[in-house]
């Protein structure tokens, strides 16, 4: 790892000689500052995650960092929770020049962090993950009645008081976890509380209820930064907005509700981005019945449930987390053994197992990217190929040009960055990693996709990107069956759109004739832990 | 990145530098010209992780420290090139039976399992191959035999691990208390003498100056490596072992694949039964007593994770070279073998210390450099 040519000093300093940081008058905010960061650099080997942010977070607000995949926005927070050391520039925590050496030094300084990626003990119980690290003790034993009963009175606080404290967080559902990594940071007495997108895995509701709670947060004084890339959230809840692009602030201080959503667009992306959806096809293209369900049943998770993916159709299935969809998905695929029920592929029942399914022209990307579907240690283009690699292969020695090839081909239309294919997908940020998840089953050979919360975590630009693939790969005959939480995403992506609550169907309908709020309320009587064992 | 061409926009922005703006490393630029030739360059000495070469780097070194404390204890031997060559190749052959062994166990390991049957697996078919019946049939017959029990052995851990869903540890663990009372029940616990000439030569004889055991080790190598680096039983390999869960769902058959790992260890235990008969030109039920521990401890100083997922061939065969270095250099010394196990036990401590601390202390100096000349 060479030193870099520049001096990074002197190349930030001309930048900002010859364009000076936009910075809108903050008056909106009264708080006094508790957080300044000026020109704070991190690199990795071969990567400059931070180039220079500016950010300043004062109390009692709601500062959201924006920004591309890959942009810096996780680095950054990392850097703030202790567990990266910046390489250079200031942080002033309360007016104080401060350094983290590790994660214990932010915590007791007043900061809490919930990181994107879920960094819960699945082996502890609820309580026990909320305050790991400064469990209450009395002569070196942990005081377990006073641990839980503070955690039931947290989870309460967070709407949740139906997870018992003493329940194996493997044994939640994601949001449920989500939850806990929540509980986690309000256990601690903090003043400023860092949230990595933490609606990535939520449903509507319960995205409403953080956002209560971030209300009551900020009301007391806590200053919290939110990390999204969903536009709506930050006009809802943020006071103000720094922009990030390629590890530099390249806007700070804007106003969260009233800046234009073109302006915060080109700031991030340094181009103009139409969010739409593409086009439906208009006349009915859509061939042949590919896939089949009948009466699919998982005793606890979803009931007698039947449907059809035809060749060329974008089916999606809205839901609450917790209504069965991700496990029907896993079903169909052959992931999860049905109790009753048949899936055809082409008219031909499939054999229980993936690779029966997979064989017959299924590909699915699985819910949890970190969990079920990525090599964390192993490159980009092995990720990207890892369904696919025994198609190139010749007389079962493998092709890696090929498959870097195709990878780089992926890579490109779903704007991974950065481009390298021969990095290990652990240095990826969280949405380039899902590109890496979805672009696996993009690769061709794929009759019908399965998506499982696709987008989950991909910025606005990438999204329109794999939107558009997605449309495009149906009009070559594709089938899609697609799961979100996000029910604009299933009206405007879908061409026909099939609600889920509690394990049931109880709707379908074309895109058309369904509008968001008709799904939403269909949707509603669902509860978070339902379809978790008991 | 690519396209990150000036769009005139609305508001007043700050100048689009280039993506990467100041070039980290030269190779990084590289990258954005030609991509296939920059990026294999880069992954070569890349310092964050996924390649095992920089580790091999470290074992090198290893075993280049060890061979200056020989010199320095024994300059006289080391200094005539007859006798350094001769030792080389004698630590070869030392090495070679084991480096089968840890060739197998460098795949299960990788593939997220242990194989603690190995040494008996390989008494087992030692002892069966040199029964008088399966003599009767000369050393094809024994080839075949000893080729066999390994497999069969290792396919009944293999079904037992994947398909009855016991722990790696639990049921290799049992197979290797069978394997022994099974191979002392056939040998009635006495030594078998093998009579085939055949067999007995493999070890004895030499073919261009080279021990034939050190070729059968250089092959098992090679194809060991081409196997787990080239083909798609290899990628599975490595899939299986780093999230079983990921492969399972982009449809590798995890469970047939995990047999098939034990199935191959059992096949390089086979492989090492014959070598080791023919050492020995015998075979009885305690041969190959603690080489499961032998070929762990060279796998995981070679670099293989021992939760799966990341090892390397190469670095296998580098940690049993290092060990039969030091038997070697303690042999030449003429010191004890208690002695000798204390160090090895020092030794793969060092060995995992040096190869953890290097890179990571090297970017570290480097980091801390670049921020005082920032400032
Ligand atoms: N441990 C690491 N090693 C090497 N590079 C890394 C590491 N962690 C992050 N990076 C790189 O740093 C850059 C910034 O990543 P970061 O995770 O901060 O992005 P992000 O803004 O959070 O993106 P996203 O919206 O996708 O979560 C990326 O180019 C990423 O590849
Ligand atoms: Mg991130």
């Amino acid at each position: 790892m060479a030193l870099p040519e520049d001096d990074p000093a002197t190349a930030s300093a001309e930048a900002a000689a010859e364009a000076p940081l936009v910075e809108a008058p903050a008056d909106t905010v009264a708080g006094e500052v508790v957080l300044r960061l000026t020109d704070l650099v991190k690199t990795f080997p071969g990567v400059r995650a931070l180039d220079g942010v500016q950010l300043e977070v004062r109390a009692g607000e709601v500062h959201c960092l924006l920004g591309q995949n890959g942009a810096g926005k996780s680095t950054l927070i990392k850097v703030l929770a202790g567990v990266h050391q910046p390489d250079s520039g200031l942080v002033e925590w309360r007016g104080e020049p401060i350094s983290f050496a590790n994660p214990q030094a932010a915590m007791r300084a007043g900061i809490a962090t919930i990181y994107q990626e879920l960094d819960l003990v699945e082996d502890l119980s609820v309580a026990e993950n909320a305050f790991l690290g400064h469990e209450y003790r009395r002569f070196g034993f942990i005081r377990r009645g006073s641990m839980a009963r503070h955690t039931r009175q947290i989870l309460g606080r967070l709407g949740h008081g139906e997870i018992p404290p003493g329940r194996m967080v493997r044994s939640l559902p994601a949001a449920g976890k989500q939850i806990v990594s929540m509980a986690r940071a309000l256990s601690h007495e903090a003043r400023l509380i860092i949230m990595d997108e933490p609606s990535a895995v939520l449903a509507h509701d319960e995205v409403g209820n953080l956002f209560r709670i971030i209300r009551e947060l900020t009301a007391q004084g806590i200053a919290v930064i939110y990390i999204s890339h969903r536009l709506e959230e930050i006009r809802e809840i943020g006071d103000r907005v720094t922009v990030l692009k390629d590890g530099r602030t390249t806007a700070a201080n804007l106003p969260a509700r009233d800046t234009p959503t073109r302006d915060l667009v080109s700031r991030m992306t340094g181009r103009t981005i139409e969010y739409v959806f593409p086009d439906h096809p208009t006349d009915d293209t859509a061939g042949a019945e590919l896939l089949q369900v009948e009466g699919l049943t998982r005793t606890g998770e979803f009931a007698d449930v039947s449907l059809t993916v035809r060749a060329g159709e974008i089916v999606g299935i809205a839901g609450l987390v917790g209504s069965g969809r991700s496990e029907l998905l896993e079903t169909i695929y052959g992931a999860r053994l049905a109790e009753a029920g048949t899936v055809r592929m082409d008219g031909k029942v499939l054999r229980p197992g993936v690779g029966a399914a997979v064989r017959a022209g299924m590909g699915m990307a699985p819910e949890e990217r970190k969990s079920q579907a990525l090599l964390l240690g192993e490159p980009i283009y092995r990720n990207v190929t890892l369904a696919t690699f025994g198609r190139y292969a010749r007389l079962g020695f493998t092709d890696a040009a090929k498959e870097r090839a195709e990878a780089d081909r992926i890579a490109e239309t779903l704007e991974l960055r950065p481009r390298d294919v021969d990095r290990p997908v652990r240095t990826l940020s969280g949405g380039n990693q899902q590109k890496v998840v979805v672009g696996r089953w993009l690769l061709g050979g794929t009759k019908l996709l399965l998506l499982d919360e696709p987008t989950r975590g991909v910025d606005v630009g990438a999204r329109a990107e794999l939107y558009q693939v997605i449309r495009s790969l149906a009009a070559q005959g594709v089938g899609v069956l697609l799961v979100s939480s996000e029910v604009p995403e299933v009206l405007g992506l879908a061409d026909r759109v099939l609600v889920m609550r509690e394990g049931r169907v109880v709707r379908e309908a074309a895109a058309g004739e369904l509008d968001e709020n008709t799904v939403l309320d269909l949707v509603m009587a669902g509860s978070l832990m339902e379809g978790a064992p008991a | 990145m690519s396209d990150a061409t000036p769009t005139p926009t609305a508001t007043p922005e700050r100048p689009q530098l280039p993506a990467q703006s100041p070039p980290v490393d030269p190779a990084e630029t590289a990258v954005a010209g030609d991509k296939a030739a920059g990026a294999g360059r880069l992954s070569w000495w890349r310092g964050d992780g996924g390649d095992g070469a920089k580790r091999n780097l470290g074992l090198i070194g290893v075993l280049a420290a060890l061979i200056v404390v020989g010199a320095i204890t024994k300059p006289d031997l080391y200094g005539d090139p007859n006798w350094v060559w001769n030792n080389v190749l004698a630590i070869l052959q030392l090495a070679s039976v084991v480096g089968v062994v840890t060739v197998g166990m460098t795949f299960v390991i990788i593939g997220g399992g242990i194989d603690l049957s190995v040494g008996a697996i390989v008494a087992l078919a030692g002892v069966w191959c040199t029964t008088v019946a399966t003599q009767n049939y000369g050393a094809g017959g024994m080839i075949f035999t000893a080729l066999l029990v390994g497999i069969c052995v290792g396919l009944v851990n293999g079904v037992l691990i994947s398909y009855g869903r016991l722990v790696p540890f639990i049921a290799t663990l049992a197979m290797l208390v069978a394997a022994r009372g099974l191979a002392a029940s056939i040998s009635n616990k006495q030594t078998q003498v093998s009579s085939s000439t055949f067999i007995n030569d493999i070890a004895a004889r030499k073919v261009l100056g080279i021990p034939i055991l050190v070729y059968i080790l250089g092959a098992v190598v090679v194809a060991g490596w081409v196997l787990l680096n080239r083909t798609t039983f290899g990628r599975r390999t490595i899939a299986v072992g780093g999230n079983p869960e990921a492969a399972r769902l982009a449809g590798i058959n995890v469970r047939r694949h995990t047999m098939l790992l034990y199935a191959l260890s059992g096949l390089c235990c086979g492989i090492a039964a014959i070598m080791l008969t023919s050492q020995a030109t015998s075979a009885q039920a305690a041969m190959a007593n603690l080489y499961e521990l032998d070929a762990i401890a060279a796998a995981i100083i070679g670099g293989t994770l021992l939760s799966g997922g990341r090892g390397t061939i190469v670095g296998s065969l580098l940690g049993v070279i290092i060990f039969a270095t030091i038997t070697n250099l303690f042999a030449i010394n003429g010191l004890s073998i208690e002695a000798q196990n204390m160090v090895k036990g020092g030794i793969i401590v060092a060995a995992v210390l040096i190869q953890q601390f290097q890179f990571k202390s090297v970017t570290r100096l480097l980091a801390r450099n670049r921020v005082t000349t920032a400032t």
